[in-house]
């Protein structure tokens, strides 16, 4: 089956259990053989009754019966627990395993996928695979158990009749498997026009000023109506054949018991069987029904699970495309910088081209420059975000490609444009690079962050739940939270990539000041928009298109009147603007 | 500070499920049958035929035993089991017929919903989509009702089918042989208690399932959107191990579940055996001292297991009911939702327009008391070019969307030919009055249909040629039946320029709003563009909200919008003259533009960030 290739992945997990599920397979056969017994005493009662039994043998069957019900009922409680309890244990590591996979693959993947698919993916592609494993192997082992207990016992009965009682089962199989044929692609043509209407609704919600403006209300909605329709009419011609195929499976299996009963009553008529085995047989037939029905659902199952288990395996099959050096050992790192003759693109235009810049360890580099002219992707290469080519970036005269990218990414106190906080206490938030810094060095990293007014006014201080479950800070107090993160870590290199522009001027100059000393000892790379953030630096680069145009001291840059005076007299023109009153 | 914390709910409106029955939104839910409660009546005659029919094989097994085997009538078995065979075409005709219908009208509630919503969606005002984020409107329509479909054609209908199956078997039971039905009954109480237990169990462990997964979701969620942040600060091991923490806490409380099941399923089959050894025991005595017969002893056993499975399978009902419940209270919730911006009840005729426009005093904020407009007054005589100008967040915008009434002003009146805009019916008012968006937005439909919104083919290409957009439509390979894709992604920003400005065109509006594209193009695009807004606004009243000098230069008036109050009128000249506001924001936005232009040097490229 083309399907089986997409499940290549499952063996390892189920391996890891295979214990459980050899001892599930027992308990399979186990919990079947004590059920196909019910049928069977019924059959001796039903032949006691007629040869004028006692009360006390009735009591004897009704306590078989009850009996191995009982029995059959432990095993499936064990069996249960056994099988579907191992599909709950792959599903958990399957889920660890993603998750550990996610968080070594690189930038690069998140730019690609989105969110939603990555979550669609870890939730319902995983749910599917695991109804494969867990519900999917239960129920096919113990409709294979029961058929072939179930034939055993109509085989002892009456081996002519069970031929007879079968008659109808190629034409059950012909059905399934016609039948499921033509369901399956109508259900995917009403998968396509589901997509094609939810892509619809999409457009016309997002595009709703579009629609509202040029009054388009009635026509949107004709066409979503004609959408509409069809994908109704749809499911309307699925619904002919899913229909069918159930009234198809209970006639022939309705056709089945009226063999038996014509053929088997006439058995009895005849002496060739008792009326007990009579009784039993029509038990016997009444619990094969189930079984061969629901085999359409589990092969259903298998197959949304394959669909399912095919998605995932495009993300296990992504490597992570950073592997660490391994011939550097971890060691201290000074701060040292260097870009020699960096040239570095995404794939298509060189977002860099040949940048080549040394930064002294405990100086200061500010970069500027207009958005997209690669000021982020310049940081975003030291701490190997991306990664650079070979031979291309040195920290501490050591390409950073060799460097073990833990203990590089350990001595880098990175403050990303957009600051992502995550929903737990503001304490967690800022320690979420050391979570064991004692309390002293917390509040001191929100100190320079000039964090701590802010902290008073929060209703449980620093043990506030910030985020999407707590409370909504705004732009610039997240800014100040990601820059008390990065200080916590002590790092070597700090680098602020434009981690102040949410943040008022007054409350900039404080930070500022906080940093200057912060800094001292340390190299520390800024990018801003506001040049105030920057004239102190030690050494300040333009970039301007992937080049670095200028470079100088902030006077030096001045004097020169290029792109750096130009955009330093914008920058006095709009706060000018900014004083006007309104 | 503008650094003020805010205090969002934490409750997430996915989470919460509640009752599996609720009977103010069952009426609500069965208003929706009404229009096809003929289909519905006959599905459920259909039902109640096809449940009576199930009844029919341990009964014709008793009259096959009694009457002709047990007195070797061979001929009477034949027609007995023609009967059977009767019966079976029969109810494979009745269930398809039934399946079919209620597949069907679950179907055509669905539609009707999905229109009825979406209608009603269009009628909301923009402020309801800036509060809603499009994923969670989507889920309404889609996800939320497909639940609702499910809870037709396999909760609903099925619990109506059990219930008239056990009601059913009892009655024909009774009538075979009361005091063994009554013996076989004696189990029921064991079984309804059973049942009680089990869902209780089920349902508070089902409750922690959801909230854990809800946990594990939010924290993939988290940890997808900021692996950047995570990865940079080594935590990969520190959140592994939170995150195996909450995943084995949801294997745990799915475990319990599973124990819950592993033990329910069992006494089901007990109890259903229990009932079978009572009948041997009971039966099998009356049937020794000729009180009941064989045949009617083995139709019991047939019945009472059949009696058994309904009832197992209502556990997973009631966890369809559930959210089908959860799907419902969401989806009217939606459609309580009021519109802001209303039409009147009688609202003026809008046969001609001659074109002012009209600001008095307006006041605006879009949250509270954060005000974006403040008191704002002007005036556009019919046919005159305004163009504002400001810097980013002075309300430029929200001008053109107040003109259009897209939102209602907190105070103050916006007249149009002298008349307040609320007086006139939105479509009547909007029909006259095109706007070309800074974002351009194009549907995933042809060229010719973005362009001619409401006119005719014709229509659209005259349009187009009169924008010069023909030369690039006509290049493309399907010319103007060519598809546009993913939000416009095939075409240019230049070219989507052109294809709004031909979509304003085609619309022939008598009021133009323009709100410029601060992306830069190149130079052959660009002349394009000016050429065509040269068209766009001869002989039309328009606001344009300007980035282009050229649009500047253009204007009979320019205000110079600034944090919600007009600061300064004139032409161009003459506000340079006054070297105010605005002579700053022209170094700061046009000079640029103006060196550009005088060095002759290419048009920059398109500058958009890459992530």
């Amino acid at each position: 089956m083309h399907s089986i290739k997409r499940f290549r992945r499952l063996p390892g997990y189920v391996r890891r259990y295979q214990r459980r599920y050899a001892w599930g397979v027992v308990l399979v056969i186990l919990t079947t053989g004590f059920s196909v017994l019910v049928p069977w005493f019924l059959r001796d009662a039903v032949d006691g009754l007629r040869q004028e039994v006692t009360r006390a043998s009735l009591l004897r069957y009704a306590g078989l019966i009850l009996g191995s019900t009982a029995i059959a009922g432990a095993f499936s409680y064990l069996q249960r627990t056994t099988l579907i309890g191992a599909s709950r244990l792959i599903e958990y590591d399957l889920r660890n395993d993603l998750f550990r996979h996610l968080q070594s693959l690189p930038a690069s993947f998140y730019d690609r996928m989105r969110t939603g698919d990555l979550m669609a993916r870890a939730t319902n592609d995983l749910g599917s695979v695991r109804n494969v494993v867990g519900p999917g192997i239960m129920y096919f082992l113990s409709t294979a158990a029961t058929l072939a207990a179930t034939l055993a016992f109509m085989t002892r009965i009456s081996p002519r009749l069970t031929v007879l009682a079968l008659l109808p089962l190629p034409l059950l199989t012909l059905a399934v498997n016609r039948l499921g044929r033509i369901m399956r692609s109508r259900s995917e043509r009403v998968q396509a026009q589901f997509a094609a209407l939810s892509t619809r609704t999409q457009e016309d919600i997002a595009g709703i000023r579009v629609v509202k403006a040029y009054v388009h209300e009635e026509k949107e909605i004709a066409k979503f109506g004609a959408l509409n329709e069809e994908y109704l009419s749809l499911n309307v011609s699925l619904a002919r054949v899913r229909g069918l195929f159930y009234a198809a499976m209970s006639l022939l299996a309705g056709i089945a018991a009226a063999i038996v009963l014509y053929v088997g009553g006439r058995d009895v008529i005849a002496g060739r069987i008792t009326l007990g085995g009579f009784v039993a047989f029509n038990g016997y037939l009444a619990m094969l029904t189930w079984p061969v029905i629901a085999l359409g659902w589990i092969i259903g199952m298998i197959e949304q699970g394959s669909a399912s288990m095919d998605r995932l395996n495009v993300l296990f099959d992504t490597a992570p495309e950073m592997r660490d050096g391994g011939r550097e050992t971890a060691r201290p790192i000074d701060g040292a910088i260097e870009f020699r003759g960096l040239t570095f693109s995404y794939g298509g235009r060189p977002a860099l081209r040949d940048i080549s810049l040394t930064v002294l360890p405990g100086t200061t580099l500010a970069v500027v420059g207009r958005t997209g002219s690669g000021k982020t992707t310049l940081v975003n290469l030291i701490a190997r975000v991306y990664d650079p080519p070979p031979g291309t970036l040195f920290v501490d005269g050591v390409d950073v490609r060799s460097l073990p990218l833990a203990s590089l990414r350990a001595r880098i106190g990175f403050v990303p444009q957009d600051t992502f906080l995550f929903s737990d206490t503001l304490r967690e938030n800022i320690a979420f690079a050391e979570p064991d810094a004692p309390e002293a060095e917390v509040m001191e990293a929100a100190r320079q962050a000039h964090l701590l007014p802010d902290i008073e006014d929060l209703p449980r201080g620093i043990d506030t739940l910030v985020g999407e479950r707590g409370i909504t800070l705004s732009g610039g107090q997240k800014q100040r939270a990601a820059i008390a993160r990065a200080l916590l870590r002590n790092p070597a290199i700090l680098i602020l990539d434009d981690a102040l522009s949410n943040v008022d001027t007054y409350t900039e100059a404080v930070i500022l000041g906080h940093l200057r000393q912060a800094c001292r000892g340390r190299t520390a790379i800024f990018i801003s928009h506001r040049l105030s953030a920057v004239q102190h630096a030690d050494q300040i680069v333009v970039l301007d298109d992937g080049l670095v145009v200028e470079r100088g001291t902030h006077a030096e840059l001045l004097e020169l009147g290029g792109l750096y005076a130009q955009i330093h007299l914008r920058q006095q023109l709009a706060e000018e603007l900014e004083s006007v009153d309104g | 500070m503008a650094d003020a914390p805010a205090k969002t709910d934490g409750l997430h409106e996915e989470e919460v499920l509640g009752k599996a029955y609720d009977a103010r939104l069952m009426r609500r839910l069965l208003e929706h049958l009404r229009p096809h409660a003929r289909l519905v009546a006959v599905s459920v005659a259909l039902l109640v035929a096809l449940s009576a029919l199930e009844l029919a094989g341990p009964y014709l097994t008793k009259i096959a035993i009694d009457r002709h085997i047990l007195r070797h009538d061979l001929p009477g078995l034949a027609r007995l089991a023609a009967v059977y065979l009767a019966v079976l075409v029969a109810s494979f005709v009745l269930r398809y017929a039934q399946t079919f219908t209620m597949y069907v009208t679950g179907q055509r509630v669905m539609r009707d919903l999905r229109m009825q919503l979406f209608r009603h969606l269009l009628r909301l005002s923009v402020s309801f989509f800036d509060r809603n984020p499009v994923g969670r409107l989507m889920t309404r329509l889609t996800n939320d009702v497909e639940v609702l479909n499910e809870m037709f054609t396999s909760g609903l209908v099925a619990i109506v089918g059990d219930v008239l199956t056990l009601a059913g078997i009892m009655v024909v039971m009774l009538v075979i042989d009361w005091k063994m039905a009554l013996v076989s009954f004696a189990v029921l109480p064991l079984l309804l208690y059973a049942t009680a237990v089990f869902r209780r169990r089920v349902r508070e462990s089902y409750r922690r399932i959801r909230s854990r997964i809800a946990r594990i979701n939010a924290y993939l969620q988290e940890n997808i959107t900021g692996m950047r942040v995570v990865q940079l600060m080594n935590r990969e091991p520190r959140n592994f191990s939170r995150f195996d923490r909450l995943n084995r806490e949801h294997m745990d409380a799915y475990f319990q579940t599973i124990l819950s099941y592993a033990v329910f399923f069992p006494v089901v089959e007990l109890l259903s055996s229990l009932a079978i050894a009572l009948l041997v025991l009971y039966g099998g005595g009356r049937v020794l001292t000729g009180a009941a017969t064989l045949g009617s002893l083995v139709a019991f056993i047939q019945y009472a297991q059949r009696f058994f499975r309904p009832i197992r399978d209502l556990s997973e009902k009631y966890n369809i009911m559930q959210s089908s419940m959860a799907s419902s209270e969401r989806i009217f919730n939606l459609l309580d939702v009021e519109p802001e911006v209303k039409d009147q009840d009688s609202p003026l005729p809008l046969a001609r327009l001659e074109g002012s426009v009209e600001f008095r005093d307006v006041w605006f904020a879009y949250h509270g008391e954060d005000w974006v407009l403040k008191g704002l007054s002007f005036r556009a005589n019919p046919g005159e070019t305004i163009a504002f100008v400001g810097a980013t967040g002075a309300g430029k915008t929200t001008v053109t969307s107040l003109l259009c009434r897209l939102y209602d002003p907190q105070r103050g009146r916006i007249l149009v030919d002298g008349t307040d805009v609320r007086r006139f019916r939105q479509a009547d008012l909007r029909r006259r009055i095109a706007v070309v968006h800074q974002d351009v937005f194009l549907f995933a439909d042809t060229i010719a249909e973005n362009i001619s919104m409401d006119a005719s083919r014709e229509r659209a290409v005259s349009a187009a040629r009169a924008v010069q957009a023909d030369r690039f439509i006509e290049r493309l390979p399907a010319g103007y039946d060519e598809p546009v894709t993913e939000r416009g992604s095939t075409l240019s920003a230049g070219e989507r320029q052109l294809v709004a400005f031909a979509r304003a065109l085609a619309a022939d509006p008598r009021i133009l709003i323009l709100d410029e594209a601060t992306s830069a193009v190149d130079s052959e695009t660009e002349a394009l563009i000016q050429q065509a807004l040269g068209t766009l606004l001869t002989g039309r009243t328009s606001i344009a909200i300007a980035h282009r000098l050229s649009t500047i230069q253009r204007a009979d008036r320019i205000l110079v919008l600034h944090k919600g109050v007009i600061r300064e009128e004139g032409t161009h000249a003459e506000l340079l003259e006054k070297r105010g506001i605005y002579h700053r924001l022209y170094q700061l936005q046009y000079q640029d533009e103006k060196a550009g232009s005088a060095e002759g040097d290419p048009a920059r490229p398109d500058r958009t960030a890459v992530r």
